[in-house]
């Protein structure tokens, strides 16, 4: 089994579907670009993955939890970042990390050496007393990513997890994404940077709540006679 | 229209601007392009005469930012990156309100924002908290505009906006141009770059460079290679590993290789690459982008 499946999946608010009827799976390891138009139903669709909301109708899972009856069981195999919510800027580095261990059932021990090995790789282990608010945006960005596999995630949900930073960060973060990615972890990310389309096995395009386009980069320039993923999106985004 | 002499500020111990200089002419469209944290936020708020800086001046019109600050007002439109119309009021209460705050009314100036108020026009009674973000950024722009400023502010107007409003968002911007406008911008997008007359990348506080877009391109002058294989990350790390390299970054579907001598030995970096079990390589010469010579600049230390 697929570690996400997603049948039909439909959700309404009153009498708009702000996610109509949507299908794919994602496998183990593989990097899914998930991109839309703002309010084209990424955000619905990505709460639903995330047990954060229930659907209208359709089916889904993730890690072989039900988003209906297991939410609670998708959350703990499930890691989450976004550009807006991450870390809290009021406490340290260290003391984030210990809060979202809490969080997530973590032993005490088991939070010290993680904080001291994930600080080490990072190499980050001088800011550990540091709030994290007097941290440049690229390290946050870096260490939120981290704190999210904290509690060893199937499935990593990254949304704009690059917005706004400068364009090496930004590439540094994608190496970490391809690091997890290769250890197995499922990366589910969005983005507005269509160069990072490219760097995804594969690409999901959602236009007014139905997904229509779902394939490699490559697959789907050559589906939509497209010389970029830029002009892909244009192209099914305008129509 | 706009200069800038020796600008600096400081937060506590952050130094958010550092003896920044540069001369805006009228009619340019002009973008402040850097990352979060750069400081262009600090400059725009400078120069719209929310803060005042620590040393140094600026004059906008004519105008000194901190001395004729009530004056130079009205000749200025600012969007600030967060949304910060009032979400209670209506579409047209807010531009209504704006309109009246500056001493005129909608139907005195409308030919200016006819092309993108009309396109929020339908939704004109729905609360500006309700709207989408596309129509936050249009309502926006329609109140910044609506007392026909002389110079228009817009900081990081497409942050987190999709990419095709990101393209109609920039049609408007050239259209207000060619009606006569000075615009300046920041964006941390790369690729809105070309979009203006003149660029100024700003890191850490510090202007890196002013040019046009093609200028600042043409300057970059070491060897640039495109490469890709099928193997993706295996290839970036691999490029890494070659003695010869300077950067190798991303690029879409390629990687952007650039090599630390003089000239690129092509077929050299083809045979190692034939040695690290990846396959269907290509390897081609292009030009620098904007994002190829804003990540060389960073590296360089700034003296």
């Amino acid at each position: 089994m697929s570690i996400i499946e997603v049948n039909d999946l439909t959700r309404m608010f009153g009498s708009f579907t702000a996610v109509d009827h949507i299908s794919f799976s994602v496998e183990a390891g593989e990097i899914l670009g998930f991109l839309g138009a703002n309010g084209a139903g990424k955000t619905t669709a990505m709460r639903m993955l995330t047990g954060l909301l229930e659907p209208t109708s359709g089916e889904a899972t993730v890690s072989g939890f039900d988003v209906y009856t297991q939410p609670e069981k998708i959350k703990q195999t499930i890691g989450y970042m976004s550009q807006r919510f991450s870390l809290y800027e009021d406490l340290t580095v260290a003391e984030n990390i210990r809060f979202y261990g809490g969080i997530y059932g973590l032993s005490r021990r088991a939070i010290k050496e993680k904080t001291t090995a994930l600080l080490a790789r990072l190499d980050l282990s001088h800011a550990r007393d540091l709030r994290i608010a007097a941290l440049p945006l690229g390290w946050r960005q870096k260490l939120a990513f981290s704190v999210a596999l904290l509690h060893d995630p199937r499935v990593l949900f990254l949304d704009e997890p690059t917005g706004g930073v400068d364009p090496i960060t930004r590439r540094q973060f994608w190496d970490l994404i391809y690091e997890t990615a290769g250890r197995g972890i499922t990366v589910f990310v969005t983005t507005h940077y269509m160069d990072e389309a490219e760097y995804c096995d594969r690409v999901s395009i959602m236009v007014d709540g139905k997904i229509e386009a779902l394939g490699t980069p490559a697959a789907l320039k050559t589906q939509f006679a497209a010389a970029s993923m830029d002009e892909v999106f244009v192209r099914l985004a305008r129509a | 229209m706009i200069t800038v002499t020796n600008l600096s500020k400081h937060f506590g111990t952050v130094q958010a601007l550092e003896a920044v200089q540069f001369r805006l002419d009228e009619g340019e469209l002009f973008g402040f392009v850097g990352p979060d944290g750069a400081g262009k936020t600090t400059l725009f708020r400078i120069l719209v005469t929310l803060l005042v800086p620590d040393t140094g001046n600026a004059t906008v019109d004519g105008l000194d930012v901190v001395k004729d600050y009530r004056a130079l007002r009205a000749r200025l439109g600012y969007m600030p990156g967060r949304f910060s119309l009032y979400p209670d009021l209506s579409v047209e209460e807010n531009l209504t309100f704006f309109a009246s705050v500056f001493g005129t009314t909608v139907q005195a100036n409308y030919d200016l924002i006819k092309d993108i108020y009309q396109q929020i026009e339908p939704f004109k009674d729905r609360r500006a908290g309700a709207l989408s973000g596309g129509m936050k950024q249009k309502l926006a722009l329609s109140c910044a505009l609506i007392h026909r400023p002389r110079v228009l502010f817009l900081d990081e107007p497409t942050t987190g906006v999709d990419a095709v409003s990101r393209r109609e968002f920039w049609e408007m911007l050239q259209r207000l141009k060619k009606g006569g406008l000075t615009i300046v911008v920041s964006t941390p997008y790369m690729d809105e770059a070309g979009q203006c007359d003149r660029v100024a990348l700003i890191q850490e506080g510090r202007l890196l460079q002013i040019e046009t877009p093609s200028a600042i391109e043409a300057q970059y002058n070491r060897p640039l290679l495109a490469v890709k294989a099928a193997q993706r990350y295996p290839l970036i790390q691999a490029l890494r590993q070659y003695p010869h390299a300077h950067a190798v970054y991303a690029f879409g579907e390629y990687v952007h290789y650039t090599d630390a001598r003089p000239t690129a030995d092509v077929q050299a970096l083809r045979a190692y690459l034939d040695t690290q079990s990846l396959t269907h390589i290509e390897i081609k010469p292009i030009p620098a982008s904007i994002e190829d010579a804003f990540m060389e600049l960073m590296h360089e230390p700034t003296t």
